[in-house]
C-alpha cells in the first residue's frame, strides 16, 4: 500500500492555544482512514490541516510537514486554492449554497472553468449518480437544494466535492445528522468511493469507523495515541487508553 | 390562564395597539393632507410642463427630472463605493485598530446632519473642484450623504451570510474573489439593494445638501450636461413654501405629492426586489 498523504511532526495553533501536538499519521492511497477520539482533541483541526481549510480562521499556525504525494503542502509555493480541488472537503454540517440543486453541483465545476452546458449536465448526473441521489433528485434538479431533507444534503454536499473530482476526501462527521437509513446509504457510498479516493473519516460513531474504515487513529488531547489497522485497533489495541475509549469506558 | 394574568396580558396588548395607532396617524394625517389639498393640482400639464410666471402657474416638470437626475447620479455614486467598502471591510480587512476606527468614523457620519454635507459639498465639489453648482456636484454630495448608510447596511448583509458557505466554497477549490462574487454577494444583495434603496430615497428628499451645490429656484429648461444646475422637487418645495410669493396653495401641495410618490416609488421597488430575489433563491 502507498501513502497518499502523510504528516509529519504535524502542530497546530489556535493564537497561543496548541491544538495538535507533533502528529505523524500516514493516509493510504484509495482506503478509508478513520478517526477517533473524544470531543475537543483534535480530529477537525487536523481535517482542516489536510486541505489547508484551517487558514480561513484567523489566528492559526501550522508546525510540521502534511505531504501530498510526496510533496509538502504547506510549501510557500503550493498554492492552498489548487491544493483544495485536489483535497476535497465534506463538513460536519451539510451546508448546500441557497440555490437549485443542479447548480450546488455544477459550481465546483464551474469555478474550475467548465462552460459548456452539456459537459456540466454530465458531470452533474455522474456525481449525483455516485452520491446515491440521483433517483431522488432528478426531477428537481433546477429547485432550491435548501428544500432537500438533512440527509440528502448531505449527500448533495457530497456529490458537489465529488463533481470537482478530487483525489482526497476528507469528511468531517457526515452522518452525525442522519438517520440510520440514510447513514447506512452513506456508508455504502462510501465503500464504492473508496475504489476511486482517498477517504479521511472522522465519527464519534465506533460501529461505524468499525464498518467503512480500513485503518483508524485514536486522537486525545491534542495528540496521536494509537493508530493501526481498523482491526488491530477495534481487537488488539496496543495502548489502555484506546482501549478504555473505544470500550466506552471514557470519552 | 388566572383571570388577572390575563387581564395584565389584554392591557399590555390594548397599550401596544394603542401606541402603534398614536404612530400610525399623524403618517395617515400628513398623506391625507396632501392627498387632500394636492390632488387639484396633478394635471397633465403640471407633471409635463415647466413652470411659468415664476413658478406661479405651468408645471414641474424639470425639478421633477432634476430629483431623478440626482437620484440617478446618488446611486451611481454611492452604490457601488459603499458596496465596495463593506466587501472591504467585512471580508478583506482584518479585524484591527484601523478598521474599528473606519467603522466608528462612518457610524459618525451617518448623525451629522445633511446641512454639514451640503456645506462639504460646496467646499469640496462647487469650489475646489470647480464642479460649479451642478447636477454632477449635487450627486457627489448626496452621494457622500448617503454613502454611510449603504457601508452600515451592505455590511450587516454581509455579516448574515453565515461563514458555512464561505468555507464550503473555499474548501472546493474557489478563491476568495470567487467566493465573494458567487456565493456571498447574492445572498447578501435582496439586504444590500433594500439598504441602499432606502437610504437614497431618503436623500432623494433631502434639501439642505442640494440648496449650496445643485439647485436653482427657477430654471425652466431641461439640463444638458452633468455641469448644469438643476430644479429639484425639495428644493422647489423649501422656495415656494418660504421665498417665493404667490404660489398657488394647491401647486405647492402637488409638487409635496409627487415628491412623496416618487419616495414611496422606490422604497416600493426596494420592498419587490427583496421579495423577488428571496422567493427566486427559496423555490
Ligand atoms: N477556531 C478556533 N479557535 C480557537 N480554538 C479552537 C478553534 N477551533 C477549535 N479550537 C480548539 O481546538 C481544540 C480541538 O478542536 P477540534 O474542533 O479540532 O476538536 P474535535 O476533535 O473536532 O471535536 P468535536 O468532536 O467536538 O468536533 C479544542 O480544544 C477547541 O476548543
Ligand atoms: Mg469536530
Amino acid at each position: 500500500m502507498e501513502n497518499k498523504m502523510e504528516t509529519r511532526k504535524l502542530s497546530v495553533y489556535y493564537k497561543n492555544f496548541q491544538a495538535l501536538y507533533s502528529v505523524d499519521l500516514p493516509i493510504q492511497k484509495n482506503a478509508v482512514t478513520a478517526l477517533i477520539g473524544p470531543s475537543g482533541c483534535g480530529k477537525s483541526t487536523f481535517l482542516r490541516a489536510l486541505n489547508r481549510m484551517n487558514e480561513v480562521i484567523e489566528g492559526t499556525r501550522v508546525e510540521g510537514e502534511v505531504l501530498l504525494d510526496g510533496k509538502n503542502i504547506y510549501d510557500p509555493r503550493v498554492d492552498p486554492v489548487a491544493l483544495r480541488k485536489k483535497v476535497g472537503m465534506v463538513f460536519q454540517k451539510p451546508n448546500p449554497f441557497p440555490m437549485s440543486i443542479f447548480d450546488n453541483v455544477a459550481y465546483g465545476p464551474r469555478i474550475h472553468g467548465i462552460k459548456k452546458k452539456t459537459d456540466l449536465e454530465q458531470i452533474v448526473h455522474k456525481s449525483l449518480a455516485a452520491a446515491a441521489l440521483w433517483d431522488e433528485v432528478k426531477d428537481r434538479l433546477y429547485k432550491s437544494a435548501l428544500g432537500l431533507s438533512g440527509g440528502q444534503q448531505q449527500r448533495l454536499v457530497i456529490a458537489r466535492v465529488l463533481a470537482v473530482e478530487p483525489e482526497v476526501i476528507l469528511m468531517d462527521e457526515p452522518a452525525s445528522a442522519l438517520d440510520p437509513i440514510s447513514t447506512a446509504k452513506l456508508e455504502d457510498l462510501i465503500h464504492q468511493l473508496k475504489q476511486n479516493y482517498t477517504i479521511v473519516i472522522v465519527t464519534h460513531n465506533m460501529q461505524q469507523a468499525a464498518r467503512v474504515s480500513d485503518y483508524t487513529g485514536f486522537f486525545l488531547n491534542g495528540e496521536l495515541i494509537e493508530y493501526n489497522t481498523t482491526t488491530a485497533i477495534f481487537t488488539a489495541p496496543r495502548e489502555k487508553r484506546t482501549e478504555d475509549y473505544i470500550t466506552g469506558r471514557f470519552g | 390562564m388566572p383571570a388577572a394574568k390575563r387581564l395584565k396580558e389584554q392591557l399590555g396588548f390594548s397599550a401596544l395597539a394603542v401606541l402603534t395607532c398614536l404612530a400610525i396617524v399623524p403618517v395617515l394625517a400628513i398623506v391625507g393632507m396632501l392627498a387632500w389639498k394636492g390632488w387639484p393640482a396633478l394635471t397633465w400639464e403640471f407633471l409635463t410642463q415647466p413652470p411659468r410666471k415664476f413658478l406661479t402657474q405651468g408645471g414641474i416638470f424639470p425639478a421633477i427630472v432634476g430629483t431623478l437626475g440626482l437620484t440617478t447620479g446618488t446611486i451611481l455614486i454611492a452604490l457601488p463605493l459603499g458596496i465596495g467598502t463593506a466587501i472591504y471591510l467585512v471580508e478583506y480587512a482584518g479585524k484591527n485598530i484601523f478598521t474599528r476606527v473606519i467603522r466608528l468614523a462612518i457610524i459618525n457620519l451617518a448623525g451629522v446632519p445633511s446641512v454639514v454635507y451640503g456645506l462639504f459639498g460646496l467646499g469640496l465639489f462647487v469650489l475646489t473642484l470647480k464642479l460649479g453648482r451642478s447636477l454632477a456636484a449635487g450627486a457627489l454630495t448626496l452621494g457622500f450623504l448617503t454613502l454611510p448608510i449603504i457601508i452600515s447596511t451592505a455590511e450587516e448583509a454581509l455579516l448574515a451570510v453565515p461563514d458555512d458557505y464561505r468555507h464550503a466554497s473555499l474548501a472546493l477549490g474557489a478563491t476568495k474573489w470567487q467566493t465573494i462574487r458567487r456565493i456571498v454577494l447574492p445572498a447578501a444583495l435582496p439586504s444590500m439593494i433594500t439598504g441602499a434603496i432606502l437610504g437614497i430615497s431618503r436623500a432623494a428628499g433631502e434639501t439642505a445638501p442640494i440648496m449650496f451645490t445643485a439647485a436653482a429656484i427657477y430654471i425652466p429648461s431641461l439640463p444638458s450636461s452633468v455641469r448644469d444646475q438643476v430644479m429639484a422637487l425639495p428644493y422647489h418645495l423649501y422656495a415656494v413654501a418660504t421665498e417665493v410669493p404667490n404660489v398657488p396653495d394647491h401647486m405647492a401641495f402637488g409638487a409635496a405629492l409627487v415628491l412623496l410618490a416618487i419616495v414611496s416609488g422606490m422604497n416600493l421597488i426596494a420592498v419587490a426586489i427583496r421579495t423577488r430575489m428571496r422567493l427566486k433563491r427559496m423555490r
